[in-house]
């Protein structure tokens, strides 16, 4: 059982149904069906197999497990090298988890060119996969940016009307980032003749170099979290997108610049993560607020929502960098619970949308009268998103908030204004869309949730009381992963000669 | 057993949260059947805790059993090790007695007053989840568990106050109490936090552990190096403030007044706004080693209590009146905390659970009799129809105003007795402004006596008409509140503050033996011990005088103080204050944000700016391409010529 590939297989399992959906014939309501079909039950298989990553994992050790390698370019000494550790495994799970959700997410919302759209969410999701197994920096490399492609066109063919511009703009954005993180790659490459991101993480750089592979680094992850002043390209295309691709942008996509933080800037380039902590307190607090300040004055639910996911994430950049077991830990449980609660609230809007196509908030107003059960729904994923203890969205804030007043209290203090606007922005939010008397003519012939936008929300409802509750499950995951990652980064800082200010 | 009393209204509120959805597109008959179910299930979990919270305040308080119970893991990162726990000592139980016992007549009287509404289910659900949180919250083993139940709460409380969502200003008052308690919140979450930096725990247990030896620490936050002890406890304080709401962080309470009455009765009157007083009473082992922490305590409560009670001479909706009230009640209860007399301020807590809850659900009674109106300018006359409403109104102002033997007389008296025998600046000052807050307390709970019921009636025929006394369920749970509130403060007075004291709380508050205001209290001056009596007689004496005897007088006395009135009339312009300074601005700076910071500059410079300059380029570049020969031939000679010049220069020249 120990050598089963079960990375590859959970990489490969969706390409092969899209594969299988590209021998559907018809462009007709039958091939649609089966297009469909296939695509949630290829995910849903998927989805049941990546759960063997987590029965099976051991938590007792920092190790990367379910590791394959396969000599694949051995000039170059590249090799086709997966593993999972505790940081990386539970993002795979959120990635199969959000797939099926978002295929069954799309089942009457998308009518013209099925196939192609289930083929683009297969293709994305083995890229995701691939992305957080990956343990060679030119295999992630290739992940990290073939993402691109099938969320460019989910944007770009299936969005609002100007999804040409808010596809163009993510694709650019994020493409400017890569180019600088591939020169750094070279660099890399050059100095140590690997590619593999274990070697790399034991390969002391110089400290004078280390801040420009950092800054070429920071520039592709900065833009994919998206930090301030960079991230203006996701309230657009989250805007433009339809239901499921804000899902998995918001669910997945923004993880890939925390999860890059973890996995190459802190451990790989320790002395610059130091240098620049600064940096990105500073960033992390503007983004917080400025972006907090701004939800508060949208006229759109996604871009609202959108501008609110900028705040959560500037959580995860100030607790990646506080290099505090608590900060740390707390910044991986943020990216899930956001994961999970950001692509709920995305659905949220999608429920109405799908009915009234708009996202006006003005357009709304007493729906509760007629949804009582949607009413509930948003309510729940509305509390967790203002990080009411009981859900998933209060352990990420509360530990990263913990580490943050360990490092510097002023950096606390000022995240923790981003908890009263949060309340804020979303509770007028709220009321301006379910609260209140029921007056428009058209809302009155709303129907309450189906059974199938139930199925889409209950895992989620699940799993944000559960992360809430029971948050050790998913916290004893990832203990001895980050305690490891910490230790190292102490050694290399140590052996340079730095100070780290925090204790642990 | 502390188990079932905790998880059984959580299970209630399932339950007829559940049937809240059971009914949806039943016809009429069906629903009365639900909302029937419902309102008993919970009703009756709810009594059964009120049996076993007194069955546990016996064991616990009165035998001495303190024990905690841990239920499950709940969150481990690093050196933060947090469990879900239940821990009951005397002051837990004092608190599960009250929280169970309201919270019960409430759930009745609910069943009552809620008799018309559409949404029966869903108002139980509510209550009972709110009773949950409640209880969470007292029990709390860690700080970060209180916290739980602290949002928990404020969860509740913006569901109930926003209760009747069709109503635009029921959804401000959820909104504001949400983000007012929320502001307080930021105060406890950093005050958790630098209490984890110092103690290394968050457990209740080990922070009193060590809160001895740490007297004397220093802490490193914000820049500078402050008293730890100082630091945390004015922290916590804040949140204190903002769920108790005290002055600052008030301005939630009076409008939470658009909830239900029930709600306002035992949420904004009973329990949870107490919360406040209770944390900063369990954290007494911590309060106790900051002088500064308890003198703002003190200044702080002293100063809510008459400002409350000004504002509340001068309202006319019933409700706001007593809601100013608990405000400056609660006042009393924190500037009996801050002369280090914890054990006086939760004996108040409960007394005042008691008579308020009463005066509140009696204000509820008057209200669904008036059908509905809540002005008492249009009220008066009533005393002869409801009469058994107008005799539990009595007994509540009477305890409300501590007149002897009802249960105020007592917990008041001894409050304003410590703060005099503390004999320091903040408590003469507490003491004082006490003094004159009793005063305006008897005489704005006789002016709505006399408003509400004496006088001819001022409302209209159709409403005078309708007037009647409630029925059974509703008048049944305001008897056994009334019985509280003429007998608690007599029976529990040797428990909670005389003879038995030290026996019955044990361990649950420290004193330190240099601060003993509260043991001195009983070797006051006769003055000292009179002065409320008088004052609270006078208060009496004066609103019969203005309203009962010489109606007039109040209109020409408004006259006379016209600039003082406008300004307390309209409570201190504390909203306006609040909106001007706060709400627009963060409207203003987030449009000015949105629109001009990522819109013009981040975009126009960044994505936008530059595909802009790549397309004038292109078209320039792209105008060069004229088509005509002697455009290029003209070009290839200036070439020539250059290179050629050039050529000259460097190789030649």
């Amino acid at each position: 059982m120990a050598d089963f590939p079960i990375l590859s297989l959970l990489i490969f399992l969706p390409l092969a149904g899209a594969g299988f959906i590209l021998t559907i014939r018809g462009d007709d309501e039958i091939g649609a069906r089966n297009a469909r079909n296939v695509a949630l039950w290829t995910s849903i298989v998927t989805f049941v197999l990546s759960l063997f990553l987590w029965v099976n994992f051991d938590n007792t050790t920092a190790n990367f497990q379910f590791v394959e390698k396969v000599d694949w370019i051995p000039a170059y000494n590249i090799s086709y090298h997966l593993g999972v550790d505790g940081i990386s495994m539970l993002f795979v799970l959120l990635s199969t988890l959000l797939t099926p959700v978002c295929v069954l997410a799309s089942w009457e919302s998308i009518k013209d060119r099925v196939k192609e759209y289930m083929i683009a969410f297969l293709i994305l999701e083995t890229m995701m996969v691939g992305m957080f197994a990956a343990l060679d920096i030119v295999v992630f490399y290739i992940f990290f940016e073939a993402v691109l492609i099938p969320m460019f066109l989910i944007i770009g063919v299936w969005g609002g009307k100007r999804r040409v511009y808010a596809s163009y703009k993510l694709f650019l954005y994020t493409l400017a980032g890569s180019v600088l993180m591939l020169l750094a790659v070279l660099v890399m490459y050059v100095q140590t003749g690997t590619t593999d991101m274990q070697e790399l993480m034991k390969a002391h750089f110089d400290p004078s170099l280390q801040r420009w592979l950092w800054l070429a680094f920071f520039a592709s992850f900065a833009v994919k979290v998206p930090m301030w002043p960079v991230h203006t390209w996701l309230p657009d295309a989250h805007v433009e997108a339809p239901t499921a691709g804000s899902v998995i942008l918001a669910g997945v996509l923004l993880k890939f610049g925390g999860y890059g933080f973890l996995r190459f800037s802190l451990p790989m380039f320790p002395d610059a993560s130091l240098y620049f902590t600064p940096l990105i307190y500073g960033l992390s607090i503007v983004a917080v607020v400025y972006t907090s300040l701004v939800a508060l004055v949208q006229n759109d639910m996604k871009k609202l929502i959108a501008y609110s996911s900028i705040a959560h994430m500037g959580f995860v950049t100030a607790g990646t960098f506080t290099l505090t077991t608590q900060g740390v830990e707390g910044a991986v449980f943020q990216m899930l619970s956001h994961g999970v609660v950001s692509a709920a609230l995305f659905l949220c809007v999608g429920v109405i949308y799908d009915r009234m196509h708009t996202r006006e908030i003005v357009a709304y107003g007493g729906l509760v009268h007629k949804m009582p059960s949607y009413a509930l729904v948003f309510m729940l994923f509305m509390m967790a998103s203002v990080g009411l203890p009981g859900t998933g969205g209060f352990v990420g804030e509360f530990l990263v908030l913990v580490g943050a007043f360990k490092a510097n209290s002023w950096v606390a203090a000022f995240l923790a204004t981003g908890v009263i606007l949060g309340a804020a922005y979303m509770l007028y939010l709220y009321r301006r869309v379910v609260f209140g008397a029921l007056e428009k003519e058209e809302l009155k012939k709303m129907m309450d949730m189906s059974p199938r936008e139930w199925a889409v929300f209950a895992p989620l409802i699940i799993l944000t009381l559960w992360m809430g509750v029971y948050p050790i499950s998913f916290l004893d995951v990832m203990h001895v992963s980050v305690d490891n990652l910490l230790n190292n980064v102490q050694v290399a800082l140590e052996a340079s000669g730095s100070a780290v200010v925090a204790g642990r | 057993m502390i188990k079932a009393i905790v998880f059984l209204p959580l299970l209630g509120a399932m339950f007829a949260g559940i049937l809240a959805f059971v009914r949806v597109g039943k016809d009429k008959h069906y629903k009365h059947r639900i909302d029937t179910y419902a309102q008993w299930i919970t009703s009756c979990f709810l009594l059964v805790c009120m049996a076993m919270s007194w069955m546990t305040f016996a064991d616990v308080g009165l035998g001495g059993n303190a024990y905690t119970v841990t239920v499950l893991s709940w969150i481990q990162s690093g050196d933060i090790n947090l469990n879900w726990a239940l821990k009951v000592d005397t002051l837990t139980a004092v608190m599960l007695v009250v929280v169970c016992t309201v919270s019960a007549m409430v759930h009745v009287y609910a069943i009552g007053y809620m008799h018309h509404d559409p949404d029966v289910p869903r108002f139980m659900s509510y209550l009972s989840l709110f009773t949950f949180c409640m209880l969470m919250l007292v029990t709390a083993d860690n700080l970060v568990q209180m916290y739980f139940g602290w949002e928990g709460v404020g969860l509740a409380s913006y569901l109930l106050i926003g209760f009747w969502y069709s109503k635009p200003s029921a959804n401000a008052a959820a909104i504001k109490a949400f983000v007012v308690n929320r502001v307080g919140d930021f105060g406890f979450a950093l005050g958790i936090f630098a209490t984890f930096i110092m103690f290394g725990s968050v457990n209740l247990d080990v922070i009193f552990g060590n809160a001895a030896s740490l007297a004397n620490a220093n802490i490193l936050v914000f820049s500078g190096e402050f008293h730890a002890i100082t630091v945390i406890c004015l922290l916590l304080f804040v949140g204190a403030m903002g769920k108790s709401a005290q002055l600052g962080l008030h301005t939630w309470l009076p409008d939470a007044m658009e909830g239900p009455t029930p709600v306002s009765a035992l949420i904004h009157a009973a329990t949870m706004v107490t919360a406040g007083v209770f944390m900063v009473a369990r954290m007494s082992p911590l309060f106790e080693y900051s002088d500064l922490a308890l003198q703002v305590v003190t200044v702080v409560g002293a100063s809510t209590a008459i400002f409350a009670a000004t504002v509340g001479c001068t309202q006319f909706d019933i409700k706001r009146v007593i809601a100013y009230s608990t405000c400056s009640q609660l006042g009393y209860m924190f500037f009996a905390i801050g002369v280090s007399a914890y054990q006086a301020a939760i004996f108040h807590l409960m007394t005042h659970a008691f008579f308020k809850a009463l005066l509140f659900l009696g204000a509820g009674s008057v209200i669904h009799a008036m059908s509905d109106e809540q002005d008492m300018r249009k009220m008066g006359g009533t005393w002869k129809l409801i009469p058994a409403t107008y005799a539990l109104m009595w007994v509540g102002s009477l305890a409300l105003a501590g007149v002897f033997p009802f249960a105020g007389y007592f917990s008041k008296d001894i409050i304003l007795e410590a703060a005099w025998a503390a004999h320091t600046s903040v408590g003469n000052y507490a003491f004082w402004l006490g003094i004159t807050a009793a005063f305006l307390t008897a005489f704005y709970s006789w002016r709505l006596i006399i408003m509400t019921f004496h006088g001819t009636p001022r409302a209209d025929e159709k409403t005078m008409a309708h007037v009647h006394e409630s029925p059974k369920v509703m008048i049944l749970p305001l008897l056994l509140l009334a019985a509280g509130a003429c007998f608690a403060g007599w029976g529990a007075y040797d428990w909670f503050v005389g003879h038995d004291a030290e026996h019955f709380w044990g361990n649950a508050i420290l004193v330190l033996p240099t601060h003993s205001a509260l043991e001195d209290a009983h070797h006051v001056p006769a003055w000292v011990k009179y002065l409320p009596l008088v004052v609270g007689g006078a208060g009496i004496a004066l609103a019969y005088v203005m309203y009962m005897f010489v109606p007039s007088l109040p209109g020409k006395v408004v006259q006379a103080i016209k600039p003082i009135h406008t300004f307390v009339f309209n409570k201190w312009y504390f909203d306006e204050l609040y909106d001007a300074v706060f709400v627009k601005p963060c409207f203003g700076i987030g449009n000015g944000f949105w629109k001009v910071g990522d819109q013009q500059i981040i975009d126009g410079l960044g994505p936008d700016g530059i595909a802009h300059a790549t397309q004038e380029t292109a078209e320039k570049t792209g105008a060069l391409q004229t088509g005509y020969l002697f455009h290029y031939a003209f070009a290839m000679l200036i070439g020539v010529v250059l290179m050629v010049t050039w050529y000259m220069i460097v190789h030649v020249g």
